[in-house]
Parts: C-alpha cells; sequence; structure tokens
C-alpha cells in the first residue's frame, strides 16, 4: 500500500519539526528516512503512525485513502520502536498474539487460529524456541525481532520501523538490517525505517529519503543520493568528504592552487562555490602535471583494513584532506610521512556559492 | 568447605564491601526493635492455660471486634488502591498548575496526629456537621457506625497507596502504550492488558501497607466509632480497655491472635506479589 505525505507541518512549541513536507512512497518498497537528530525524521514516522497529530492542514494517504484523522489503533500501521517496547508481564508469544486478541470480538480469529498465527510468524523471525520465554530474557536483536513479529501479527498495511537498529551493537545491527532486508524481499510489504546511520539507509533501502531542519532535501535511490547528491548537505551527510572553497569562472575551477575543468559551470561569471570529493575519488601522484593538481603533504598513513587511509595537509592552507587508496595502489606508490605529492581529484562536485558571487565581472 | 560453598551461594564480591557488618546490624536492630515487643508479647500470653487463651479470643465480643477491624480495614484498603491509583496518575501524568502542591498535600495524613484527624472527620460527619447534615436525612449515619471507621482509614491509608504506586507509573513507557495503540488496541484494552498488569506488583504493595496501616490504627478511629461494644469497637481499642482494667493476659492474648492474623495476610499478599513480579525478574538475575 503506497503511502502519501502531502504539506504536513508539526511544531512542538516554537521548534518547527516538519516545515510543509511532502513525500510520496510507493507500494512494496522499503525506504529509508536519513538525517541527523533533530531532523524530523522520527517525527515524520510518527505522524504517519498516527502517534503525532500534525498541525492541521494538508493530508496523509494510505492508497488514496485519507487517514489524518484517524487515531493510531484505526490507522493498521505496525509500528517498531528503537527499544522494543515489548510487554515486559507477557511471554514472547503473548506479546506476538497481543493485536490479533485485542480485535473486536467479531473479527478475532479463534485461539487455534491466533496460536498458529504467532507460531508462524516466531518461526518467520527464527525465534520459535522462545515462546514462553519473556522479554527480559532475550538479547537485543532478539527483542527486536519480536517486536517485529509482534506488529506484523496484525497484518499492517504498512510497516514503520524508528531506528529499528539503534539501541543494538554494531555486529549484531549489521546481520539483523540484512535479515530485515532478506525479510521484505519475502514479505513486500510497503516498509519506512529511520535511521541516522548513512551506511544502513545506503546498503538496506529501495529509496533514501534524506531529511534535514524539517525538511526533505533529496529522494532517490542508494545510488543516485550518493552519487548525484542535489545539494552540499546531501554531499556531507552521505559519508567522508572533503571540502574546498574554490573560485568558478568560464568552465574552469581555481581550487587550492589547481586549476582544474569544470564544464557545468562553462559560460558563467566568476563565483565562489564549494568543492566536494569523497576520499576514493582522488589520486595520488608524484609529479605534478601543469597545475592540474594539488600539492599536499602526506602527514600520516594507515594501511590496515582492505583499503588504505592517508592523512594529508594541503601545502597553500595547510587544511586537512583524507585519501583512501585501495591496496595495490598504496604499495606501488610506497608513501612516507613528511614528503610532498600531488592530489588529482577524479569527481569533484562544485556548487556555486550564489549567495556570494564574486563583484568581479564576467571576462568572456 | 560446607561454609565455604555456601559463602560463594550468597556474597558476591562487589565494589562495597560491609556484608557482614551491614547484615549483622540488620538482624540485632530487628530483633531489638521489632522481635523482643513481640517475644514479651507471647511470654505475657503464655502465663495463661491454653482453654483460658481459647475462652478469651472467642468471647462474642472479642469475635465482633476481630470481624470490623479486619472488614474495614479491607473496605478501607480496597478503596484506597482504586482512588490511590487515580491519585498517582494523575499526579505523574498530567503536568498542572499546583501539582507540586497536590503532590505534598498526599502526605499530610503522614504527618497528622491521628486524633486530629479524627476529631476533624467526626466534626463533619456527625448530624449538623458540613457532610453530616445532608447525609442524614438521606438515612445514611456516617459517625459511629462501621462507616465512619472506615471514612478514618481511608484517610490515614491513601498516601501508602499513592507513595507506592507513583513510582511504578513513573517507570511505565509511554511507547508500550503507543505500541498497543498501533496493534489496534482500545484505549480501556491497552489500560486492562498493558497498564495495570506492569504497575499490579506495586498496587499489591500499596493495598498491602494501606490494610497493615488500618489494622493498626487506633486514634482517628476511637474518635468517630462510638466505640459500642459487638457494633463499632475495633481490636486496638478492646486491647487498651483490657489494659485499662488491668487485665493483661486478656490484652495480650486478643493481641497475639491480632498479630498472627496480619502475619498471615500480609504473608498472602506477599506471595501474591511474588507470583505477579515473578516473570519480570527471570533473565534479570
Amino acid at each position: 500500500m503506497s503511502i502519501s505525505v502531502r504539506n504536513i507541518n508539526k511544531r512542538f512549541g516554537s521548534f518547527q519539526a516538519l516545515n510543509d513536507v511532502s513525500l510520496d512512497i510507493p507500494s512494496g518498497e522499503l525506504v529509508a528516512l536519513l538525517g541527523p537528530s533533530g531532523s524530523g525524521k522520527t517525527t515524520l514516522l510518527r505522524v504517519i503512525a498516527g502517534l503525532e497529530s500534525p498541525l492541521p492542514g494538508g493530508s496523509i494517504l494510505f492508497q488514496d485513502e485519507e487517514v489524518k484523522e484517524r487515531s493510531a489503533h484505526d490507522r493498521q500501521v505496525g509500528f517498531v520502536f528503537q527499544h522494543y517496547a515489548l510487554f515486559h508481564h507477557m511471554s514472547v508469544f503473548e506479546n506476538v498474539a497481543f493485536g490479533l486478541r485485542v480485535q473486536p470480538r467479531g473479527i478475532r480469529p479463534s485461539r487455534k487460529e491466533i496460536s498458529d498465527r504467532v507460531r508462524s510468524l516466531l518461526a518467520l523471525v527464527q525465534l520459535e524456541a522462545f515462546a514462553n520465554h519473556y522479554p527480559r530474557q532475550l538479547s537485543g536483536g532478539q527483542r527486536q525481532r519480536i517486536a517485529l513479529a509482534r506488529a506484523l501479527a496484525v497484518e499492517p498495511t504498512v510497516l514503520l520501523l524508528d531506528e529499528p537498529f539503534g539501541a543494538l551493537d554494531a555486529k549484531v545491527r549489521i546481520e539483523l538490517r540484512r535479515w530485515l532486508r532478506r525479510l521484505h524481499d519475502e514479505i513486500h510489504i510497503t516498509s519506512v525505517f529511520v535511521t541516522h546511520d548513512q551506511e544502513e539507509a545506503l546498503e538496506v533501502s529501495d529509496r533514501v529519503v534524506v531529511m534535514n531542519h524539517g525538511r526533505v532535501e533529496q529522494v532517490g535511490t542508494p545510488e543516485e543520493v550518493y552519487n548525484h547528491p542535489a545539494n552540499p548537505f546531501v554531499y556531507h551527510f552521505l559519508g567522508a568528504v572533503n571540502h574546498f572553497a574554490a573560485r568558478v569562472e568560464n568552465g574552469r575551477a581555481f581550487v587550492a592552487g589547481a586549476e582544474l575543468p569544470a564544464p557545468e559551470f562553462a559560460g558563467r561569471a566568476a563565483a565562489a562555490a564549494v568543492g566536494y570529493v569523497r576520499p576514493h575519488e582522488i589520486e595520488i601522484i608524484r609529479q605534478s602535471g601543469e597545475g592540474a593538481a594539488i600539492p599536499a603533504l602526506v602527514r600520516m598513513t594507515n594501511g590496515a583494513g582492505p583499503m588504505a587511509r592517508i592523512d594529508l595537509e594541503r601545502i597553500e592552507d595547510g587544511e586537512a584532506i583524507e585519501v583512501v587508496l585501495s591496496r595495490e595502489r598504496f604499495e606501488e606508490l610506497e608513501l612516507r610521512a613528511g614528503e610532498t605529492v600531488y592530489l588529482v581529484p577524479r569527481r569533484l562536485r562544485l556548487f556555486a556559492d550564489d549567495a556570494q558571487s564574486l563583484a568581479q565581472p564576467a571576462t568572456v | 568447605m560446607k561454609v565455604g560453598h555456601m559463602k560463594i551461594a550468597f556474597r558476591r564480591p562487589s565494589v562495597l564491601p560491609g556484608f557482614g557488618v551491614t547484615l549483622g546490624f540488620t538482624l540485632f536492630y530487628l530483633s531489638l526493635i521489632v522481635l523482643l515487643p513481640l517475644m514479651a508479647l507471647a511470654m505475657r500470653t503464655s502465663d495463661l492455660t491454653w482453654s483460658a487463651f481459647v475462652e478469651i479470643v472467642t468471647a462474642p465480643r472479642v469475635v465482633a471486634a476481630f470481624r470490623l477491624s479486619f472488614g474495614t480495614s479491607l473496605v478501607a484498603a480496597t478503596i484506597n488502591t482504586v482512588f490511590g491509583f487515580i491519585v498517582a496518575w494523575v499526579l505523574v501524568r498530567y503536568p498542572f498548575p499546583g501539582r507540586r502542591l497536590v503532590d505534598a498535600m498526599v502526605d499530610l495524613p503522614f504527618a497528622m496526629p491521628t486524633a486530629v484527624s479524627g476529631i476533624a472527620l467526626t466534626t463533619l460527619f456527625v448530624g449538623n456537621g458540613w457532610i453530616g447534615r445532608w447525609l442524614e436525612p438521606l438515612g445514611i449515619q456516617v459517625a459511629f457506625t462501621w462507616l465512619g471507621i472506615v471514612m478514618a482509614l481511608i484517610l490515614i491509608g491513601l498516601p501508602f497507596v499513592v507513595r507506592a504506586v507513583q513510582p511504578a507509573l513513573e517507570d511505565l513507557e509511554i511507547e508500550m502504550e503507543e505500541a498497543a495503540a498501533s496493534l489496534g488496541a482500545r484505549r480501556s484494552q491497552t489500560f486492562v492488558r498493558v497498564i495495570l498488569p506492569s504497575v499490579a506488583p506495586a498496587l499489591l504493595t500499596g493495598f498491602a501497607m494501606a490494610f497493615a496501616r488500618s489494622l493498626g490504627e487506633y486514634g482517628s478511629v476511637i474518635f468517630i466509632a462510638g466505640n459500642l461494644p459487638m457494633k463499632t469497637e475495633i481490636v486496638p481499642l478492646l486491647i487498651v480497655s483490657n489494659l485499662e482494667q488491668y487485665n493483661y493476659p486478656g490484652a495480650t492474648a486478643i493481641a497475639l491472635v491480632m498479630l498472627l492474623t496480619s502475619f498471615v495476610f500480609l504473608l498472602f499478599i506477599n506471595g501474591l506479589q511474588w507470583w505477579t513480579r515473578r516473570h519480570r525478574m527471570k533473565g534479570i538475575s
């Protein structure tokens, strides 16, 4: 079932948590709401679930059906909380059965059906053996799987997960998110999960919604948002990045003492810009080629792990730069701390800072 | 060998040493303050022959007093459990102006001399009192009946329930209620299936404390009860009047029965608490 959010606003006191947010989530997709804390991602999720009521105006549609005025218990959403929110006084079995047991008598399944449904859900989350345990006897990862089974028991139209892996340790988190991805491929329920971890969002989801300051900054597949970030915020948020103060003029960019081609600015007047390069998109060479490279000083190298990491310092202004190289290239170069090398950005992403356009007139 | 093994069983290494000293102190203190007087009580009773003892405690006047004391205490503790829960709920859940003041007022029955509360209640509920004058025409007489005793016991028992339930309600995760709602539970279902079971142990504690306190209450009750033998005479009063007549064996015999019955009651409530808490304690240890 698709979800459409239209012009939703939410305010906590004087804090604008959601600022005219509109968003379309296609049926059957697994979508990540990604953003720093305070970006409004959890608020948006809770508004969709009916746990938070937005300001008047706007609408929330589940498959073209307005649900904004419906309370949480009428929306048929499955909600999974960061801290599981399991019922401590109930066994695992009773936790999963809860949503079925509270259904009105007319539509409530029989005892036998409830028992069968719970057993099959416990099998789905691979915890059949724990039916008679209590939540406190389970590990964090197990509890979150039970919370998921409990949410799925009522056959929700959409599944909403609020930082579902946030309370788990690193290894369990990775296992569980891959497991969630496989589960989603099996059951294909429209799912939205909130995360502040870009790696998690990029790895698991079909589509990433990047949020900041109560607004949606960009929506796209993981490849789109990573490779074609719409703005500096998205670029920054999705992974490590080096940034340079730059000047663009008529198809050329002047960055830290180097002159590089910038075809997207062809025919534009001189302007201040910010350039972004990811650490693995920089080539290190020993010889400068006609000013097309940025001179830098090697400060430290770290060859542990599948990729080598090199910390450098720009000679021009002493700013730090991080470069990631393949092992082969790293061993071939034999870099030593203190030596001077030249950096060639393979992919430089420039964002013109229009507010600070240089006063200098164009010289075309 | 055996001793060494025992030590390992219940003495875990901890940052703060002093298990031996504190346990010793606890046992000594409890013996001095609690056990010694109770021993004396039992000793005094042993002056009586068994048949004399039975005769005293099965006298119709004594049985009536027991029935009244336990009956009114049960009723008052039950009422307190319901309304104490509501008071605690309001104090925990809703920030309203003057909440701290109301919160402090809950403790007043703790602090007030019980005789003062007794006299105050009597003044309210007698035939021409502020409340009594409206109830009397309806045929409801509170002062000098068992209803009056219940009123007094409700007053002094309320803080026990509120103070027992408050922390449990504060610890209740709002998320559990949200989870219940998102699973389709209506508010009443969330309350009955999620909130109530979660605070049940605390409610039982509050009930037990209010009940125990009510059983022993003397000061506030004697003013409003009227103290008619067979009708509105509570056990503590019976004990005092026996003492005033220098009938020490009679007083101690009644007291001993009172003590044993209360003990059984509290043991039962404790068992119930253990039973409701059992699940959540699993896995923690």
